[in-house]
């Protein structure tokens, strides 16, 4: 016996979640999720990305829309009557409980004997890593240990759906990086289904089979990590995941997938990806632009920042202002000089004009 | 893979409830039987006679036929059993069952009094009965249950609060009990005012008791005597405000002062819980009453002829100043508290002196808690009735007025009912105007954690008024109390000052005989009275209380702040005005329970819940919901959660409303003088009947051993939860959650 993974999909159908009378957290999302896979959830605070994870996990009914896990429609089933499992933003590991109580808790209401459960409890601390510290409390553990213990009290449950609520939050810098990968090895391992809420886009990037960008209740957009970093959808993504420089431009002409820009007199080709010709908008990481190029835009210095590992540099050009990075530290740019600057080949893309502006 | 329980097709509960519903109306007397727990009824002719038959063989019998209805609503849930919950016939059946059942109770229970029909259309429709309704007992009371519990269940199948079945029984329990025990009691006292002398209703009488010139006369104006509600309402805007301002003082005193000896006043919180209300009257009148030290005193030195003087406004208001200032004391402490120090350090870095700090931030930050200091002394001098009875000399209270309209030879409900009107207008008054305008305008930012950096002291020239003030203050309430402890040893107050136990003794003698201890003293009766009957209130308010501040600090569900409303609106309701009520509504069928000591567990419960609900809901608060949310995604429901981490982590909560009720079930007076019988008389009331009788040696000898019962039943409390928290579990929910 070993703690296996029932792992099975999540659908979300014309979901609404409506607090009150009046203030729509969630509104008429729709939203599939592939069992065995980890799926991040990610936004800025108040976008919905919580109520959506508590929905799954029970603790929120919908109020319209139905919510399917596995073959089951469990729209008004709440928490307890739900094969879902949780790891709490603050842990929520019970204080009056030695770390074995805490893990053996849910077992205790799922029907195994005695041994049963002591069993996978132990097997549950292994998987985390935490063999021997059954006897302590909580408060008798550091805060990444408490966080095992988290992951190991839900995980013991083979529940279908693992839901994260911004698990890592409470971690300091350097831990964050170690529990993430650990929490994303278990799950590959078990093939476990993991929806997981963070407001950190890196963190998102870092774990992810799959991210879900939220905004004002609704799906911003749904893509791989790389999908979402090289082909946002819009500027709103572009902007949260990740840095990005919006530049208005000029599709001047289009010759198959292909377009050619104008910005200023320069011009560039790129991945139309269906604009038509006329105003649009490109989208640049600021470690794509050209800082040395020979062809490009007009621009010149106005700050230049020293941070150890690369320069940061702001740019002034005639349609506004631009964030740039350079790996260069050892011949930095002075404020003020005048400079070219070009265009990666991979990496810029074309958005739509109208939300550009 | 976990098991649905909603598609289960046996439901421990329901069975539970089932079987409970088929035992209260075949196995248990369906009447009050005096004594139950002597079980004399089983051999007294149980099952037939008509006093200790269950209702089951009444019917059987031919007899109170009119139970039988209730035979439809304990047969209709057995054809719910085997269904899954979510089957609609399901929470049709119990929701069919439970109002069956409950509405025919009530209805047969409210129908028939004790001259048959209570109605008259009733009695022209079905002729006269012939019979008599009781007071119900054990049977009805399971019955009862069983059926709100049913209809709960049906309620919680269809869906309602997710189908939490222990939440909804838990909303519907304390809305029944509630309603049974508080509005039931209030709404009969009301009606009780309208009523004439022949048992009509008249509106008219109604004014003419109101309208009375000893209720609102204003003859006090042009030197004569003002009625007691204006009376009333002097003295507590008087105590309001000088409590207030002594409250503020001490805080100020403890929280910004250098003052070395902080931590004892600080213990002069404890005093009014563990002192019974009239004490202080007493400690009073031994100093400045005709033979009172002080007074003998002054006329020995200056030649005054010694006066009267304490007996009448100034008594009870130097009374009620001393018995309740430590309660403003202990609100102003967390509203000073409360002030964050980041805004007074703001303050003082934009150049603002340490008197224009105080001035212009401390002070106003402070307004509202200083608002609701004042409306508590109001409510709580209000609400007094121990010090006007014993002070009060001319100067009528309506407390006392309420007192003497029922006991006195006037006997009069409806004069005790008006009266009773007029004091719960004014209470619930300041209730309602510290709830709505001071509710949500409450400044002080306690979060628990964030703001660090420390209080301003006072200015120099606050200060040192303030400081004296205080110790002068303390200094008086030291020796009141010191007084009390002198004059339960002294012989005769006065007369004969001779140091003696001999009031001890007359008390609390006891001698060893063949059969055991034989407990001679006079006040040992009621002594042990008391100890029982506050033992069993104690759990059952620490019950009522932590399971209404779950539903209203961890459920949402429609109606929320109408419930909250009336679980809290039991605090604005005095003594003497649920003594009353009582009174007026458990004297007769069905609920018959004056003269036992159920009415006074009763009372105990609902006077005190409130303390319950506040305490649960403070520390309910301080636990994160992420651990019940935890807890229900494991698999527990709602009621294993509440069993598993809520109450353990709540047991120092647990352990002071427990204390705290006892305590105040010890110390109570108000409603119990009108709820006492001679099988159960209270120590609070013997204590009064013997003051009433000039005998006061044994009455302050007897309070005095109080106040150390009490005393150690609170420090031995402080012990304990003391322990529990810097014991291995506690220190942790601060820390982690």
């Amino acid at each position: 016996m070993s703690i296996n993974s029932k792992a099975a999909p999540v659908s979300f159908r014309n979901v609404t979640k409506v607090y009150g009378s009046d203030v729509v957290a969630v509104d008429d999302i729709n939203l599939e999720i592939e069992e065995g896979k980890l799926v991040t959830l990610l936004g800025p605070s108040g976008c919905g990305k919580t109520t959506t994870l508590r929905m799954i996990a029970g603790l929120e009914m919908a109020t319209r829309g139905s919510i399917h896990i596995g073959d089951r429609d469990v729209t008004l089933l709440p928490a307890t009557d739900r094969d879902v499992s949780m790891v709490f933003q603050s842990y929520a590991l019970f204080p009056h409980m030695s770390v074995m109580e805490n893990v053996s808790y849910g077992l205790g209401f799922s029907g195994f004997d005695k041994s049963e459960t002591k069993d996978r409890a132990m097997q549950g601390l292994d998987l985390v890593g935490l063999t021997g510290y059954g006897d302590r409390l909580p408060s008798e553990l550091s805060g990444g240990q408490q966080q095992r213990v988290a992951v190991a009290r839900a995980l013991v449950l083979e529940p279908q759906v693992l839901l994260f609520d911004e698990p890592l939050s409470n971690l300091d810098a350097k831990l964050r990086r170690q529990v993430r990968e650990e929490i994303r090895e278990i799950q590959q391992n078990l093939g476990l289904t993991v929806v997981y809420v963070t407001h950190d886009q890196e963190e998102a990037l870092a774990v992810s089979d799959e991210i879900v960008v939220m905004r004002n209740a609704g799906i911003a957009q749904i893509g791989s990590p790389r999908d979402l970093y090289d082909a946002p959808a819009d500027r709103f993504v572009a902007d949260f995941i990740g840095e990005a420089n919006i530049i208005p431009c000029q599709i001047t002409s289009l010759s198959g997938e292909t377009a050619t820009i104008d910005i200023s007199g320069f011009s560039h080709s790129l991945p139309a990806r269906g604009l038509p010709v006329g105003p649009a908008a490109l989208a640049v990481r600021p470690t794509r632009l050209k800082l040395d190029a020979t062809t490009g835009m007009a621009m010149h210095v106005r700050k230049a920042t020293y941070v150890g590992s690369r320069m940061e540099y702001t740019l002034e050009a005639d349609f506004g202002e631009v964030f740039a990075v350079s790996e260069n530290v050892d011949t930095p740019l002075d404020v003020n000089a005048a400079i070219t600057v070009g265009l990666d080949h991979t990496g810029p893309v074309l958005l739509p004009a109208d939300q550009a502006v | 893979m976990r098991t649905l329980t909603s598609a289960q097709t046996t439901q421990p509960v329901l069975i539970f409830w089932i079987i409970a519903g088929w035992v209260g109306f075949v196995l248990l007397p369906w009447y009050g039987v005096e004594d139950f727990f002597a079980f004399e009824w089983l051999v007294d002719g149980y099952p037939f006679d008509d006093d200790y038959a269950p209702a089951a063989f009444l019917i059987g019998q031919g007899q109170k036929l009119w139970l039988a209805p209730m035979l439809i609503g304990l047969a209709l849930p057995l054809l719910a059993l085997g269904r899954p919950k979510t089957d609609p016939a399901y929470a049709k059946l119990l929701i069919l069952a439970g109002t069956i059942g409950f509405g025919w109770l009530i209805l047969q229970g409210f129908a028939i009094g004790i001259r048959g029909w209570n109605f008259e259309w009733a009695k022209a429709l079905f002729g006269d009965l012939g019979d008599r309704q009781f007071g119900m007992g054990y049977g009805a009371l399971i019955c009862a249950s069983a059926f709100l519990f049913l209809f709960t269940q049906g309620i919680a199948a269809r869906g309602a609060i997710n189908g939490d079945v222990f939440v909804v029984s838990a909303i519907g329990g304390v809305i029944v009990i509630v309603t049974a025990f508080v509005f039931f009691p209030i709404a009969k006292m009301l009606t009780a005012a309208f009523i004439t002398e022949d048992g009509g209703y008249s509106a008219g009488v109604f004014a003419s008791k109101f309208f009375d010139d000893r209720l609102w006369g204003l003859g006090c104006l042009s030197g004569g005597r003002c009625g007691v509600a204006w009376n009333s309402l002097f003295l507590a805007v008087l105590v309001g405000l000088i409590t207030t301002v002594l409250g503020l003082i001490f805080a100020l005193v403890v929280t910004r002062s250098g003052f070395r000896y902080k931590r004892a006043l600080r213990a002069l919180t404890v005093l009014p819980i563990i002192t019974p209300p009239f004490v202080i009257g007493l400690a009073l009148i031994l100093l400045f009453g005709l033979s009172g030290s002080v007074t003998v005193f002054i006329s020995d030195v200056f030649g005054i002829q010694p006066t009267r003087w304490l007996y009448g406004l100034p008594g009870v208001l130097i009374a009620q100043t001393l018995a309740f200032t430590p309660i403003a004391f202990l609100v102003l402490i967390g509203v000073v508290e409360g002030v964050s120090p980041s805004m007074e350090e703001a303050a003082q870095t934009l150049r603002a002196s340490k008197w224009q700090v105080f001035k212009t931030v401390s002070l106003p930050l402070m307004r509202p808690g200083l608002a609701n200091a004042f409306l508590l002394g109001f409510i709580e001098s209000m609400a007094d009735f121990g010090n006007p009875l014993v002070l009060g000399g001319n100067y009528d209270v309506l407390s006392t007025e309420i007192f003497f309209a029922i006991v006195g030879a006037q006997y009069d409900q409806g004069k005790a009912a008006v009266l009773a009107m007029v004091l719960l207008c004014f209470t619930l008054g300041a209730f309602y105007a510290q709830r709505f305008w001071l509710g949500k305008k409450s400044y002080t930012t306690v979060s628990g954690k964030g703001d660090s950096g420390v209080h301003p002291h006072m200015p120099r020239a606050l200060s040192l008024p303030v400081l004296a003030l205080a110790l002068i203050w303390a200094g008086f309430t030291v020796v009141v109390y010191a007084m009390i402890f002198y004059g339960s040893v002294v012989e005769l107050w006065g007369v004969n000052n001779t140091l003696t136990f001999k009031h001890y003794v007359t008390a609390f003698s006891f001698r060893f005989e063949d059969s055991g201890i034989r407990w001679s003293g006079a006040a040992w009766d009621s002594f042990w009275t008391t100890l029982k009957i506050a033992a069993i209130a104690a759990p059952l308010t620490a019950c009522v209380g932590l399971i209404t501040a779950y539903l209203l600090t961890r459920q949402t569900f429609a109606g929320k702040n109408a419930f909250e409303f009336g679980t809290m609106l039991s605090f604005a309701i005095p003594g003497t005005v649920i003594g009353v009520s009582y009174i007026l509504a458990f004297n007769v069928p069905p609920i018959e329970i004056t003269g036992t000591g159920i009415i006074l567990v009763v009372s105990f419960i609902f006077r005190n819940m409130p303390v319950g609900v506040r305490a649960g809901i403070a520390s309910m608060s301080q636990l994160d919901k992420s651990l019940d949310e935890s807890s229900l995604t494991l698999g527990a429901n709602s009621w294993q959660t509440f069993r598993r981490i809520i109450l353990p982590l709540l047991r120092p909560a647990i352990l002071a409303a427990l204390v705290y009720s006892f305590v105040r079930a010890m110390t109570a007076i108000s409603a119990v003088i009108f709820l006492v019988s001679a099988e159960y008389d209270m120590a609070t009331s013997y204590i009064i009947g013997r003051v009433e009788n000039n005998d006061y040696g044994l009455a302050i000898a007897y309070s005095t051993t109080l106040i150390f019962v009490m005393l150690s039943v609170v420090a031995l409390m402080q012990f304990v939860v003391g322990r529990t928290e810097i014991g291995r579990r506690m220190t942790q929910s601060r820390t982690n959650v």
